[in-house]
């Protein structure tokens, strides 16, 4: 075969969650096809949710997603009581967010420690890493558990809670469960150090590609924070922020062929959510640790290579175990104290917006007076990057073109696993017509 | 003997299930010391087409999803649904309550006509094709997992609770909470989980699926005591349990 002639069809990429295929075909030098498609059977949850009763929302549409469906609760949850006007206190706001810090912790520690650093070290899985790197992996395993353990306290369980409802929460912990898990994550501290250890001594196979493109997070001022929870969108490309009920003016959906998911643009062709949009946002309010960590690996604001994105969550691991750690300190100042929830339902439509581990994630719903769902609308992540994906394709290709077919593949493959996708999440919820 | 070989496969689901074996950290490579997985595709890249046991997370929705669970089937000696999803529909069967048009129109917009578009009626896997065992729950429980995969290693027929969920509620000492107003499924719903969702305040909404026997007149019992209505608890039965038995009628 010529050089610059390259088949490459990966149907289903592996260790991402959900299906997606890679089609390269060119010949001589010229690309004739290159797609990043979505072939995930659609689920319909926003049809799903009609009729339903607010209090079963997040239980529905956590389904989303298991890996994060804690977002998808949360989001779902603000999103219902914002519709039908319910505030909750100031200790439901820390626990919560001390549940939503717990599932960026699992969810990061999984992406870098499992699905991406096996490219670094060329293995296939992160199994043949247990004979090369025992430490190493024996170390990612016992943060993974820490963060599991964290959100099953929190949350009830680990995957889906139960202990979120509009207005409060079902159950909060106890001051002493909290002061155990606070010991922990101190104690893990270290462990994150040697991660980010392991992962600097294979960085230099992190491909060095950039593409500029928006970078699209939560941003909050008041007080400044790096924000996975709270504030407004905001992004790159302008200075001011837009109010969260108004996403849809900053999503643009569309329906495209190669994909069952829909594409999202802002003030370009595409843009990027994500830790490296989160970063390239609000880096200056990082904790200490997480600066370091980005110093280490030279990821500097603006940074736009995408692949860099794996290094933004490595930081962000330590940014919410040191946030954590001065959440619960709040908590036990003020004292923990169980909440009776009394709630009444009315007509009302309206917004959330939280990030997901993989990028901002936005829910809409409509109430009817009894309380019952009559719209939803959910905007995910991987919806708002896949646009992204095969714009970093185009500009891809044509720079490693002369490389073997092996090479080009991985590189693609590692492209698309650097977004952390979450594919079937991006399939389940797309545009809805309020039923008037 | 050589180790059976074990192979994952996800269909329409969140993969939340596939995220418990994850969660089982170090005891995975202890469960599956005695197997090889010869292909799961969101944790690794290998693939194979030879395998005994297949494990299979999700719901059928497609007509080529149908073709794909055959041939897996006609691939594995054993075949195991994990999960809500595979087990009876799960979350994904609120959509058969609908006009399948009107869902895609719902969420597709203009369009919902394309052909990469399609969706039939959510099915069980056991609505295609033969089940060997069922992992119930959304997601599953590890501990169950645990003992069911390892079970089958060691050529033993497991069985999981034919009991409902307030046998471990009860044995939890939980409060019930019927008496604070809320529509708990737990008379009628399988045992298995511990009753976690009531150790946690909340209502029992049905996600391992009715046990095989439930005892509806019970549930019945319980509303009428409770002064609440039987469309409430027809409502939540429908959140896991859409299109099956048991129907309760006035």
């Amino acid at each position: 075969m010529s050089k610059g002639t390259v088949n490459i069809n990966v149907h289903h990429v592996t260790r991402i969650e959900g299906h997606g295929n890679i089609v390269l075909n060119a010949r001589n030098g010229k690309i004739e096809k290159l797609e990043w498609q979505v072939p995930e059977a659609p689920r319909f949850f926003e049809a799903m949710v009609r009729g339903r009763s607010y209090e079963d929302i997040q239980t529905i549409v956590s389904r989303i997603c298991g890996i994060c469906s804690i977002s998808h609760s949360l989001v779902a949850t603000k999103a219902v009581e914002n519709a039908i006007g319910v505030e909750v206190s100031e200790q439901t706001d820390k626990v919560r967010l001390l549940m939503h810090f717990s599932e960026q912790f699992q969810s990061h520690v999984l992406h870098v420690g499992y699905l991406v650093a096996p490219d670094l070290f060329g293995a296939p899985s992160v199994v043949p890493l247990v004979a090369k790197a025992p430490d190493a992996v024996k170390t990612i395993i016992g943060l993974h558990r820490l963060a599991n353990e964290w959100s099953e306290l929190i949350a009830g369980r680990i995957t889906h809670p139960v202990t979120l409802r509009p207005g409060g929460m079902t159950k909060v912990p106890t001051e002493k469960e909290l002061r155990e898990l606070q010991d922990r994550i101190k104690k893990c501290m270290p462990n994150l150090k040697v991660v980010a250890d392991v992962v600097f001594s294979v960085a230099g196979n992190l491909p060095n590609f950039e593409r500029p493109t928006e970078y699209i997070s939560l941003k909050q001022d008041k007080p400044p924070t790096y924000t996975f929870y709270h504030g407004e969108i905001g992004s790159t490309d302008c200075e001011d922020t837009v109010p969260v009920n108004a996403w849809k003016s900053v999503a643009n959906e569309y329906v495209v062929d190669q994909s069952t998911a829909k594409w999202a643009k802002w003030h370009r062709d595409s843009y990027a959510v994500g830790a490296l949009a989160r970063f390239n946002n609000n880096a200056e309010m990082l904790s200490s640790g997480a600066k370091a960590i980005a110093k280490k690996f030279g990821l500097k604001k603006g940074c736009c290579n995408p692949y860099m994105n794996s290094i933004a969550q490595l930081a962000e691991t330590v940014h919410v175990a040191e946030a954590a750690i001065q959440l619960i300190d709040q908590l036990l100042t003020k004292g923990v104290k169980p909440e009776t929830v009394r709630v009444s339902p009315r007509a009302g439509k309206a917004s959330g917006a939280v990030e997901a581990p993989r990028g901002i994630l936005f829910h809409e719903y409509e109430f009817d007076r009894k309380g019952n769902c009559v719209g939803a609308d959910c905007c995910i992540p991987t919806n708002q990057n896949h646009a992204n994906i095969q714009k970093d394709f185009e500009k891809l290709v044509p720079e490693i073109l002369n490389e073997s077919e092996d090479s080009i593949r991985l590189k693609l493959e590692m492209l698309v696993r650097a977004y952390d996708p979450c594919v079937s999440c991006s399939t389940h919820m797309l545009d809805v017509q309020f039923v008037e | 003997m050589a180790k059976p070989k074990i192979a994952i496969f996800d269909f329409a689901c969140c993969e939340g299930c596939q995220l418990q074996i994850v969660n089982l950290e170090e005891e995975i490579l202890d469960l599956l010391g005695g197997a090889d997985v010869v292909e799961w595709r969101e944790a690794m890249s290998e693939k194979s087409d030879e395998y005994d046991i297949a494990i299979i997370e999700g719901s059928i929705t497609r007509l080529e999803d149908e073709e794909r669970i055959k041939m897996i089937r006609s691939c594995a000696k054993v075949l195991i649904a994990l999960g809500a999803c595979a087990t009876i529909g799960g979350i994904n069967k609120l959509k058969n309550n609908f006009d399948l048009d009107e869902v895609k129109k719902c969420v597709y917009g203009k369009a919902a006509g394309k052909a990469h578009l399609r969706t039939g009626l959510t099915k069980s896997v056991g609505e295609v094709v033969q089940v060997d065992y069922a992992v119930p729950g959304c997601p599953i429980d590890r501990k169950e997992f645990t003992y069911i995969v390892r079970s089958l290693l060691m050529g033993k027929k497991p069985e999981i609770p034919e009991y409902p969920v307030c046998v471990e509620c009860k044995a939890a000492g939980n409060p019930c909470l019927w008496q604070y107003d809320q529509v708990c499924l737990g008379p009628i719903i399988r045992a298995g989980c511990g009753a976690r969702c009531p150790s946690n305040g909340f209502r029992c909404f049905g996600c391992r699926g009715y046990v095989d026997s439930p005892n509806v007149d019970a549930a019945k019992d319980v509303i009428t005591r409770y002064g609440l209505n039987i469309d409430d608890l027809k409502t939540k039965m429908v959140l896991f349990g859409s299109k099956q038995e048991p129907t309760i009628y006035e």
